[in-house]
């Protein structure tokens, strides 16, 4: 019987594309490390999860431009807010930084609106508080999640593989991470805590696709012979599980594509981030964990 | 590992049966006799679909101790006039008392602290000429033990109030050694919620300072005095006036000897809700003496440094019982008398965090999140029918095994479902197909170097079990540390993630192999549609 196939057996000689890669790969950690640099010094689009904060979100049952939401705030004297809509919707998030400044700040924003929008059905679907301290502790252990899960990643495929394969395999998941951040910074996307959710998500799920190609080559490794050229086994290796590789991706782009357009604003960015990061991460399975452990191997023997 | 496909069969059908029962009650109400015998818990849902409030309290125990040690101080003092000990300076500093005294009198204070004050601790002491200065202190093991009792009695003050307010399904539990977390799902008044939690209620009685009070302009307070803000509200208008209002200082009577609260109305108040309070025998004798020996003057009763009322004193009160009135609404009136009942809280808290979600979003993240899930499910069904043709059947038979396992589990373990937890379960569905197309991308590869279907089967499943395998425990690494770091909805995430991880390595290698396996044992065929 016939049998679908999304691409033809392969034979490319992906050790061969390693530089172009390296360049590629270079530019997104670079990317990625400036945007955590401006993370960490509090200059990227931070949720008030992080920063401290009061954040509203509103809707009314007219439409509202947000010019008139801006109009509203200056005359009433209420300042440092930001605005932010929800496209397709009638729905605003307006934020404002530190909660200890102003105390009442919260319960002015929602009587100014209540007051002027009386007949465009105002209401507030959610709120949002959070204390610069507990900010902070987020912050913290945000990093130290990420941290930890790095380090037992790199144990537990050193003993499954070898030290080197646990090496690379962190370093193409490090260089996902710092993609998705990459992107996210320039995009100026918010950042939440659901963003660091996706983040180890991503890390998850491109370390699976890594281990898929690492877990081929060991096989091919005791099979080939050993006088056979180490890119060669990797090669062989990659383009047997390429299909693999672009089927899983694909399905699972496919699942998160279904949130993405329907599982609304809270869901938005979190979808967005594990897109970005399951293409990413299936790029980096191939073209960056693979080179790595060629590297090293070839400079090792 | 079980060799007879009937074995497997009966295990996967077990698993089923026991999953489809957990699952029931989320689509039906069981009644009568059903309910009895069978699980009658839904899928317990988290404040971001359900609506409600979660609140971080943090308790400022320094100010706490700070109280704490003013008291202390004073007792101290007392104690030492009374006992006739001649002392010529006493300090209070962070964690303890310094005194100053004469070298003769020592002897009879370290009796008098060895007796009355257990808990302070010599902390050394300093000649100075013919003066001593001996430090108590409370040591570390003390203040942690006075903090932690604290927070457990302000744990258990908070938890009445709320029942007495009337909450369904409220967690309050405490979260490191000064934090309170307080979920309160389906809240329909967030905002009184939240003036009821926060309050500290602590009530006292004062002497208003009538001597000075006509000359205060403002400018020093007099030596043991305080000036405290005193609040009048118009019913009508709803329009609070402050005045400052002198006071002495020492307080004559506090909330802790109350028995009772009560929301009246009518009688001398003008129809307008008052409080009308009770106190125990110790309480009501205080109360009787301050009555008796202030009549003319004025007692303000004071809530949290802010005085509601200041009546003058008409005649000696002997029954235990008095009266706060504020101007209250019915509603005010109520949440007063429930904190009052309920008690002070030891310390001050702040709220240092917020969520509050109202039920309209809520309801809306629910249908977001289920059409995401039917569309994401469809379409890699589809998919995967499509690529594999009748392979691909058995894969989507696994994976609809798969959400109902999970979803039995997830009811079964009273797990909380969130929006990112429902993100998790589309998540798994995207990713659950992974180990098919694995086994089914491995097969394909061994039919292609001419295996027989059986062997194909066989060996395509067997090597690609060391991948899925090492793939599925890097996965549940990240979720695990998910789970440990995260809080709320994160935590609805990483359980979603994990338990479908771990379903998941079961119907993609035990599910759809005993099918396979049944299949080949039946039909013998000879080409796989694959």
């Amino acid at each position: 019987m016939k049998q679908i196939e999304i691409i033809k057996d392969t034979n490319i000689d992906f050790i061969k594309q390693r530089k172009k890669a390296f360049v590629i790969s270079a530019i997104i950690v670079c990317l990625g490390f400036f945007a955590f640099i401006m993370v960490w010094l509090g200059k990227a689009n931070l949720s008030v999860d992080f920063t401290g904060g009061i954040q509203l979100h509103i809707r009314f049952d007219k439409k509202v431009d947000i010019g008139a939401l801006r109009d509203v705030f200056a005359k009433n004297d209420i300042k440092n807010v930001q605005i932010q809509e929800i496209s397709g919707t009638n729905e605003f998030l307006i934020k404002t930084k530190s909660v200890e400044e102003e105390k009442n700040i919260q319960d002015k924003i929602e009587t100014v609106l209540k007051n002027t929008f009386a007949d465009r059905g105002f209401q507030v679907l959610a709120t949002n508080m959070v204390g610069a301290s507990v900010g902070k502790t987020l912050k913290k252990d945000a990093l130290l999640a990420m941290t930890i899960s790095f380090i037992c990643i790199i144990i537990y495929i050193a003993w499954r593989f070898s030290f080197i394969f646990g090496v690379a395999a962190t370093i193409a998941t490090f260089h996902d991470v710092l993609g998705v951040l990459g992107i996210f910074y320039i995009l100026n996307m918010e950042m939440n805590i659901l963003f660091i959710t996706a983040l180890l998500t991503i890390a998850g799920y491109s370390l699976t696709d890594t281990v898929v190609v690492f877990d081929r080559i060991r096989e091919n490794m005791s099979r080939m012979k050993s006088k056979s050229d180490f890119g060669e086994v990797i090669n062989k290796s990659i383009n047997e599980v390429l299909r693999r590789t672009l089927i899983t991706s694909l399905t699972t782009l496919l699942a998160v594509g279904a949130i993405l357009f329907l599982g609304g604003k809270t869901l938005l960015d979190f979808s967005l981030a594990l897109f970005i990061g399951i293409i990413i991460g299936t790029y980096s399975s191939i073209f960056v964990a693979n080179p790595l452990v060629f590297l090293w191997r070839k400079r090792v023997r | 590992m079980f060799k007879s496909i009937k074995l497997r069969f009966i295990l996967v059908l077990i698993f089923l049966i026991v999953s489809v029962i957990f699952c029931i009650p989320n689509v039906i109400e069981l009644k009568g006799k059903w309910k009895e015998y069978l699980p009658s818990d839904k899928i317990h849902l988290g404040l971001d679909l359900k609506g409600g409030m979660h609140l971080l309290l943090e308790m400022d125990t320094s100010k706490m101790m700070d109280n704490i040690l003013e008291r202390r101080f004073n007792h101290v003092k007392d104690a030492m006039i009374k006992e006739g000990i001649r002392f010529l300076d006493i300090i209070k500093k962070d964690n303890g008392i310094s005194i100053v005294i004469k070298q003769e009198q020592k002897d009879k204070l370290y009796n008098l602290i060895g007796k009355d004050f257990v808990d302070f601790k010599a902390g050394g002491q300093k000649a100075e000429g013919e003066n001593l200065i001996i430090d108590f202190i409370l040591s570390e093991k003390d203040i942690a033990h006075i903090k932690e009792n604290a927070l457990n009695q302000a744990l258990e003050t908070i938890r009445n109030r709320i029942d007495q307010f009337g909450v369904t399904e409220p967690v309050i539990v405490k979260q490191g050694d000064k934090q309170i977390l307080v979920q309160l799902p389906g809240i329909k008044d967030p905002q009184r919620a939240l003036e009821l939690i926060g309050r500290t209620a602590q009530l006292e009685f004062k002497l208003v300072d009538e001597e000075n009070m006509g000359r205060y302009t403002g400018g020093p307070t007099p030596e043991g005095d305080e000036v405290l803000p005193l609040k009048t509200k118009n019913r009508e208008t709803g329009i609070v006036t402050t005045v400052p209002i002198l006071l002495k200082k020492q307080t004559l009577l506090t909330g802790d000897f109350l028995t009772d609260a009560k929301v009246k109305i009518g009688g001398e108040f003008n129809n307008e809700p008052y409080v009308a309070i009770e106190f125990n025998s110790e309480g009501a004798r205080i109360f009787d003496k301050i009555t008796a020996e202030n009549i003319g003057k004025r007692i303000a009763i004071i809530l949290d440094n802010t005085v509601y009322s200041a009546p003058v004193v008409k005649e000696r009160i002997s029954g235990g019982k008095a009266s706060i009135t504020g101007g209250f609404t019915m509603d005010e009136a109520k949440d007063l008398a429930i904190v009052l009942r309920a008690g002070a809280l030891p310390a001050p808290v702040k709220v240092v965090q917020n969520i509050t979600i109202g039920p309209t979003l809520g309801q809306d993240s629910i249908r977001k999140g289920i059409s995401a899930a039917v569309l994401g499910g469809v379409i890699v069904i589809v998919f995967m029918i499509f690529y594999y043709r009748f392979s691909g059947v058995i894969a989507v038979a696994a994976l609809i095994l798969n959400i109902i396992y999970l979803l039995g589990a997830f009811t079964a373990l009273k797990a909380t479902m969130t929006l990112p937890g429902i993100a998790g379960i589309i998540l798994t569905i995207g990713m659950g197909v992974d180990s098919n197309v694995l086994i089914f991308e491995r097969i394909r590869e061994e039919l292609r170097i001419g295996k027989t279907v059986r062997a194909a089967i066989d060996s395509g499943y067997e090597k690609a079990w060391v991948t899925i395998f090492d793939s599925h425990i890097t996965t549940l690494i990240t979720t695990f540390i998910l789970f440990i770091f995260g809080t709320g909805s994160i935590k609805g995430f990483a359980v979603t993630l994990s338990i479908g991880i771990i379903i998941n390595l079961f119907t993609s290698v035990f599910g759809s192999k005993a099918m396979f396996d049944w299949l080949i044992a039946k039909y013998k065929p000879r080409s796989l549609s694959i």
